[in-house]
């Protein structure tokens, strides 16, 4: 009986808590895994924020939670305090987002990169940012000297190796001589390591470095040793004015805005979405002038049949490293297997790390 | 002696001012402010089930890292014994991948414990034997271990079915942490932190082996004097600090994280000493600061939705007490006396 009675007082005032601040403005709350400041991943998604306050929505934002425990009690937080829509920007948010959303079910909730819809609030998204890594290959193809371009990637998971797959196959298609070599960092943001990796790459003869990692650094080292680079996520040009050919632009403000509006209005519904070039959710930073005249023709005209379809990322005949075919001559990959690719293509140097 | 004691109030007082002049040259409401921070996050029983959560692991490792603190050993490794004894208990616990039984979870708490104890088992062997400095080795060890964990997580462990991502499979049922409340994350672990807290009160003034550390803390030479076997105490504080470190991040893992990834512990471990030193290394005090420290991250977060106050602000606010603890004491127990050159001066 006693107990009873405890355990009813506990829920009444754990309800009590979510009734109380709970409040009708319709606001927006944003998760990120980094500070606003990093000019890369977080940066962008802050300024996807900002286009939706822009339209008259109110929003709040918590920087630099960490993907571990912090996490949830941060998103239910949010959740709690009259947040209506939440967007969590890291893969490493998505059980805890799904387990929150689970005890909310009014609230909306989206969250980038990840592949678990588990409630019938939880949206995903994510960018096709290998359609602008067909056009770094295309351009990497074309300035190498050494014909070795330099990768540095994040961790072994498919959106990594598509990018590095789509950035070799374009780059074969205008250089069939083309190495790509990868140095695996297993961060997604840490200067020093980032640096180092593009130094080591430089020293084993890459001349085109390219990152898919958030920081500066790699930029930065490349216009020292006189190398070319591409920026990541955001446009890096003023960090590297020399050495950037071209940056991919995450640019999530146009999806941020939509989906504010929808849920505002009432006609939020769960989707997975996946937008490129076409939506604009990838655009690509002004190209350099050193490229020349024609090779920027060239990649406008790439970028505009990406955009259109006319060109796609992974057209057959496409090869693993053993030489065994992954998609048939006159065949483009489908989603499936662009979502789950786990394998090089042939061309790239190493293999994947286990 | 009650000054001693009195001391961490005046510091977290100073704190919570030095905090809203803070506020308020940020051109924020300073009341306001200091109650988002300090009120809000506890003003309902989710926020206080929190705070416990996140206390419990800064307890923990204080109540080890005291036991080495008091006897002039310092250790500043906790996180790297937290993580390696995360790495071990989550071993166990992905070796019983999907079995049932009552005796799962207490082995994986158990394996976590020993994990971490010979992670700090390293540094003291070292210092006894090879009179290598504790504080560089066990700094340097604390990057050993995330590399393993790293290593592990994207390697051998990463789960099967994750595409690659850098994590291990969710623990099953068998080994999580009872939760003590449904719909609250608190979870047994806070057990484990109040049974460290009354062991550690026993073993310190209750045992001999409390009586050396304090000794050895006091003076060495006295130690010595005494006929105290000095390595072994070492050794055995160590043991006592890492086994306590191993299972914060044991707790962490089979509560709320339930998998092992790479971000196990927002530098629990680090903090953990403010924490040790607010509470002046006694076990009651040092509840109250892991509380109060605590209390510094959900504010943070608090902060930061209601009032957008960049969130690092929290990692100000700890290091405005560890400054004012220090400051006080400083202002406190030091005597000013103006000397004289006199002739036993010039024996020097």
């Amino acid at each position: 009986m006693y107990k009873n009675f405890f355990r009813y007082l506990i829920s009444a005032i754990f309800l009590l808590g979510f009734s109380v601040n709970s409040n009708t403005d319709f606001k927006v709350g944003f998760v990120y895994v980094g500070p606003t400041g990093d000019h890369g991943w977080t940066f962008q998604h802050h300024e996807g924020r900002n286009a939706v306050e822009a339209a008259g929505i109110k929003t709040t934002f918590v920087e630099s939670v960490p993907e571990g425990a912090d996490a949830e009690r941060v998103i239910r937080q949010l959740a709690q305090s009259g947040h209506d829509l939440i967007f969590t920007t890291s893969f490493g948010y998505m059980d805890p987002t799904n387990k929150v959303a689970k005890d909310f079910p009014n609230v909306k909730f989206e969250h980038a990169t990840g592949y678990k819809r588990e409630h019938s609030n939880v949206s995903t998204y994510s960018a096709r940012f290998y359609e602008g890594r067909t056009i770094l290959g295309h351009i990497a193809g074309k300035m190498t000297k050494t014909n070795t371009i330099g990768y540095i990637a994040s961790f072994p998971i498919p959106e990594v190796i598509r990018g590095i797959n789509a950035m070799t196959l374009a780059a074969q298609k205008v250089n069939p001589n083309i190495k790509t070599k990868i140095v695996w960092v297993f961060t997604w943001y840490d200067p020093g390591k980032e640096a180092e990796a593009a130094q080591a790459l430089i020293d084993q003869g890459a001349d085109v470095i390219m990152q898919h990692t958030d920081s500066t650094a790699p930029v930065q080292t490349a216009e020292k040793a006189g190398v070319w680079s591409f920026g990541q996520a955001s446009d890096m040009q003023r960090f590297a004015p020399k050495s950037i050919l071209t940056s991919i632009i995450d640019d999530w403000a146009p999806y941020y805005v939509e989906r504010a509006i929808a849920a505002r209005d009432g006609t939020w519904n769960q989707q997975d979405t996946w937008h490129g070039l076409k939506e604009g959710m990838v655009a690509m930073g002004p190209y350099n002038s050193a490229m020349g005249a024609d090779l920027v023709k060239e990649v406008e005209q790439l970028q505009k049949d990406l955009a259109s379809g006319k060109v796609h990322s992974f057209t057959g005949p496409i090869y693993d490293q053993k030489g065994n075919i992954l998609v048939a001559e006159g065949k483009v990959a489908d989603d499936g297997m662009l979502a789950g690719m786990s394998v090089y293509v042939k061309g790239v140097e190493g293999d994947i790390p286990k | 002696m009650a000054l001693y004691f009195f001391t961490p109030f005046i510091a977290i007082i100073l704190t919570i001012l030095g905090g809203g002049i803070i506020f308020y040259i940020l051109g924020f409401n300073p009341i306001e402010a200091l109650k988002f921070y300090f009120i809000t996050p506890i003003s309902n029983l989710y926020g206080f089930s929190e705070l416990l959560l996140k206390a419990t692991p800064l307890c923990l490792i204080a109540i080890g890292l005291s036991f080495c603190f008091k006897s002039n050993n310092w250790n500043i490794g906790a996180e790297g014994q937290l993580t390696f004894g995360a790495i071990v208990g989550g071993g166990v616990a992905l070796l019983f991948y999907n079995q049932e039984g009552f005796y799962i979870l207490p082995l994986v708490i158990l394996a976590g414990a020993i994990g971490g104890m010979i992670f700090a088992l390293i540094p003291a062997i070292l210092k006894t034997y090879f009179n290598t400095n504790e504080i560089l080795v066990s700094l340097m060890l604390v990057y050993v271990s995330k590399l393993i964990l790293d290593y592990l997580v994207v390697g051998p462990w990463s789960n099967p079915e994750g595409f690659n991502f850098p994590e291990t499979r969710q623990f099953s049922d068998s080994s999580r942490m009872p939760l003590l409340f449904e719909s609250l994350r608190i979870h047994a672990g806070i057990f484990l932190a109040l049974a460290a807290v009354m062991l550690s009160w026993f073993i310190l003034y209750k045992t001999y082996l409390g009586f050396q550390i304090k000794v050895s803390g006091l003076s060495l030479k006295t130690a010595k004097y005494a006929g105290f076997k000095g390595k072994t105490m070492i050794l055995v504080v160590f043991m006592i600090s890492g086994a306590c470190a191993g299972l914060a991040g044991v707790g962490e893992i089979t509560g709320p994280i339930g998998q092992l990834h790479r971000m196990i512990s927002p530098d629990y471990g680090f903090t953990a000493i403010i924490v040790a030193f607010l509470g002046r290394l006694n076990p009651f005090g040092i509840i109250f600061a892991s509380l109060v420290v605590a209390l510094t991250y959900l504010g943070a977060e608090t902060a930061q939705i209601f009032l957008q106050i960049p969130k690092y602000t929290g990692q100000v606010f700890q290091g405005m007490i560890l400054f004012f603890l220090l400051a006080s004491d400083y202002l406190l127990f030091f005597k000013v006396k103006i000397l004289s050159l006199k002739k036993n001066e010039l024996r020097h």
